[in-house]
């Protein structure tokens, strides 16, 4: 039914490559064109939504320009991403620089399709831990976030006043705001709570904020996690629906006025600044009880250097990952997609230029890598916690069973 | 006699070469674009294939490892269950409506031919085009269908269409129905065609009414088309993935959860391109019992039909 890979086909591939690193090698005796003259080279990501397309476009030929070479930029959806690099991983046909979502990036440096880049003498200091720990495998940093962003809470202005309810702080203030901002037609608060690793995300901050763990998920920690989302669906503070929602229907949710206030991302805040009728601001995501710190999953793209026969091509590669990482372009790029520059100092000053950003700062600097503690087996944890939120939300389990099964699934699947 | 017997077997090898051309093309595909994949996935479902492989190539062989962790994990019994469901559910609506309809096509009335090419759309609208809007459509809270229920005061919260655990495999399978119409009237309408019109004339002379004449005319003549409708809509709504990943994704709470999306999500969402085989094994297995079905059908449709003719 699925054949990905054909491994004769693979076969002809190797002795291609194997046939035409020969000849290269011939050539460069023979004294033929120098090994450096690289003059493009291709790109990979999954930024195909605009404005974002067209931005990303102009950053990667400005920072190709300072290597000096031409970027062949290709964007493919988001979903067909990781098929495609396994396509290519196996036909040898990977771009010279790839994108990847940073929790994917373990699975992607396991295969050995990626290369380390302190290879290139590229400089990774001063990167906010959790950030960097998104791009290391194995002791090693494979990949470079330029920004980071993750989930927060945002509000509808009017709607609190109206209600006289202030932003809420803690769980409870959350239920209790929730409950009153509930009108015929509108829900106190959505969310996206789907059968995918969407929903995981999600979840995550009422989690690690309550001190749970995805190692052990069948704890009393994560089980008050999901009680309190099964709490503000039983209660209609929010609606069911929340189990099929995307990110992007709570975003409808909210700017259509469904919705008072939703969890989301800050890449959000392009659409959400067009309707100028819309007053919203942005709040870290309550937390248990007051005064502790919101614990938020790190969201984000790295930047890879996959293998590649042509060590010219990398070195460009490299240098055009180095120019996207550094201080100036990671400010410009944290502007225009309304996200959090990697490097701590360099995110001390964006805080204080753009305050409205402020919250989002706050939040990425105690911000946890998902992959940060499983590595690899991400993907079955993040399976087993979106299929127990989906089992409590719909009341076929209660959390804890459901959290039971969860780690079942995390462990053994 | 030698002289003579040589042009002969020459022409009889000629000819059998000449069979074997014709024949190649059609085996060459088979073997290219169905016979590889197949074999592929029989040999991927004994490997540990993870997204390593794709880079490596290797595979280490693992035995029956695969099959064991797909049919001993607690989701499989309910995901078998769910395709019965959703397989037999999806056939019946699909058949009773495809037929009525060709039924109804086979009279001549001013616009037929017109209402019968428009009603194919559903089929040539891309799947997931159809199943965002009809996922749209269902919503519990913005949904249309909701609205017109609550306004004609026949449900007054709304039915949780994609968000209760026993009303979402409802929805997917009306869904799944909407789309399967067209193919089912099409091939229904041909085989009503085939059908002799002088059989009904003989039939109303003998004081046939319309039940009688289909029962006795119409369903036995039928009968082997309708064998072969629903064989292939066996076949083809076992592997349904794209309707029910964009309507529920599965969900809530695994509720539409099939062999075929169970597959997908284990190849490409957990990378476990092994397992994601054996699941995807396990429905050929299922789909090629029901081929041998269709392959006795076939046959015995043109058994009838050299009896009539």
């Amino acid at each position: 039914m699925i054949s990905p890979a054909r491994p004769p086909a693979r076969r002809i591939a190797a002795l291609l490559a194997g046939a035409t690193a020969l000849l290269l090698t011939a050539a460069g005796c023979g004294g033929g064109p120098a090994p450096g003259e690289v003059t493009s080279i291709t790109v990979l990501d999954y930024y195909t939504d605009e404005p974002e397309h067209t931005q990303w476009a102009q950053t990667l030929s400005d920072c190709g320009r300072t290597a000096g070479v031409k970027v062949e930029q290709t964007s493919v959806p988001g979903a067909s991403l990781i098929p495609k690099v396994l396509q290519q991983a196996s036909s040898r046909t990977l771009p010279d620089l790839l994108m990847l979502d940073n929790p994917d990036l373990q699975q992607i440096a396991q295969t050995g399709a990626l290369t380390p880049l302190d290879r290139y003498g590229i400089d990774s200091s001063g990167f906010a831990p959790g950030i960097l720990s998104t791009g290391t495998y194995d002791g090693k940093v494979y990949g470079l976030a330029p920004y980071a962003s993750t989930v927060a809470l945002f509000y509808n202005q009017d709607m609190l006043a109206e209600a006289g309810v202030a932003v809420p702080r803690t769980w409870d203030e959350l239920k209790a705001a929730a409950a009153r901002l509930t009108r015929p037609g509108r829900y106190g608060l959505a969310l996206d709570a789907n059968a995918t690793f969407e929903g995981t995300w999600q979840f995550m901050p009422f989690l690690w904020s309550n001190g749970g763990d995805e190692k052990q998920l069948d704890t009393p920690q994560a089980a008050q996690a999901l009680q309190l989302w099964v709490d503000l669906v039983k209660s209609g503070s929010m609606s069911k629906s929340v189990l099929n929602w995307t990110q992007a229907d709570v975003h409808d949710q909210f700017a259509a006025g469904r919705a008072a206030m939703m969890i989301n991302g800050p890449w959000r805040i392009p659409a959400l600044d067009k309707d100028k009728d819309l007053h919203w601001a942005v709040a870290p995501i309550p937390v248990p009880r007051a005064g502790q710190t919101p614990v938020t999953p790190l969201g984000g793209e790295v930047w890879t250097v996959p293998q590649s026969a042509s060590k010219a091509r990398q070195e460009k590669a490299a240098r055009v990952l180095a120019c996207l990482n550094s201080p100036s372009t990671m400010l410009a790029l944290a502007e225009q997609h309304f996200t959090v520059p990697s490097r701590t100092a360099v995110a001390a000053r964006y805080a204080q230029q753009v305050p409205s950003m402020a919250a989002f700062v706050e939040s990425v600097e105690a911000a946890r890598a998902r992959t940060g503690e499983l590595g690899v087996r991400w993907p079955q944890a993040a399976t087993g916690i979106y299929t127990a939120i989906q089992s409590a939300l719909t009341g076929q389990q209660t959390p804890e069973e459901a959290l039971r099964h969860a780690q079942q699934i995390a462990t053994g699947g | 006699m030698r002289s003579r017997s040589r042009p002969v077997a020459e022409a009889r090898s000629g000819e059998r070469a000449a069979r074997w051309m014709f024949l190649a093309p059609a085996a060459v595909y088979l073997l290219l674009f169905f016979g590889y994949p197949v074999v592929k996935n029989v040999v991927m479902s004994f490997q540990q294939y993870t997204a390593t492989t794709f880079y490596t190539g290797s595979a280490p062989f693992v035995g029956l490892q695969n099959y064991a962790k797909v049919l001993t994990s607690d989701l499989f019994p309910k995901a078998l269950l769910t395709t019965a469901l959703f397989t037999a559910g999806s056939l019946c609506g699909q058949f009773v409506i495809g037929l009525g309809l060709a039924l109804f096509f086979r009279r001549r009335f001013p616009l037929g031919g017109v209402l019968r090419s428009l009603l194919l759309l559903p089929w040539l609208l891309p799947l997931v085009v159809s199943g965002a809007t009809w996922r749209w459509m269902l919503d519990p809270d913005t949904g249309v269908v909701n609205a017109v229920l609550r306004g004609l005061h026949l449900s007054s919260s709304g039915i949780p269409w994609l968000t209760g655990t026993s009303q979402a495999l409802v929805s997917v399978i009306l869904v799944n129905v909407w789309v399967g119409i067209p193919f089912n009237t099409a091939i229904l309408y041909g085989g009503l065609q085939d059908i002799p019109p002088h059989l009904y004339e003989a039939a109303k002379l003998d004081g046939a009414g319309p039940v009688r004449s289909f029962r006795h005319v119409t369903w036995p003549l039928l009968r082997p088309v309708v064998g072969v409708v629903l064989v292939l809509g066996v076949v083809y709504t076992l592997k349904v993935v794209d309707i029910i990943l964009v309507v529920t994704g599965g969900g809530p709470a695994d509720a539409t959860e099939t062999l075929a999306t169970q597959a997908y999500e284990l190849s490409f969402r957990q990378f476990e391109f092994g397992r994601g085989a054996a699941m995807g094994n396990v429905l050929i297995v299922i789909s090629l019992a029901f081929a041998l079905v269709y392959l006795r059908a076939g046959r015995r449709a043109r058994s009838v039909r050299e009896g009539i003719a």
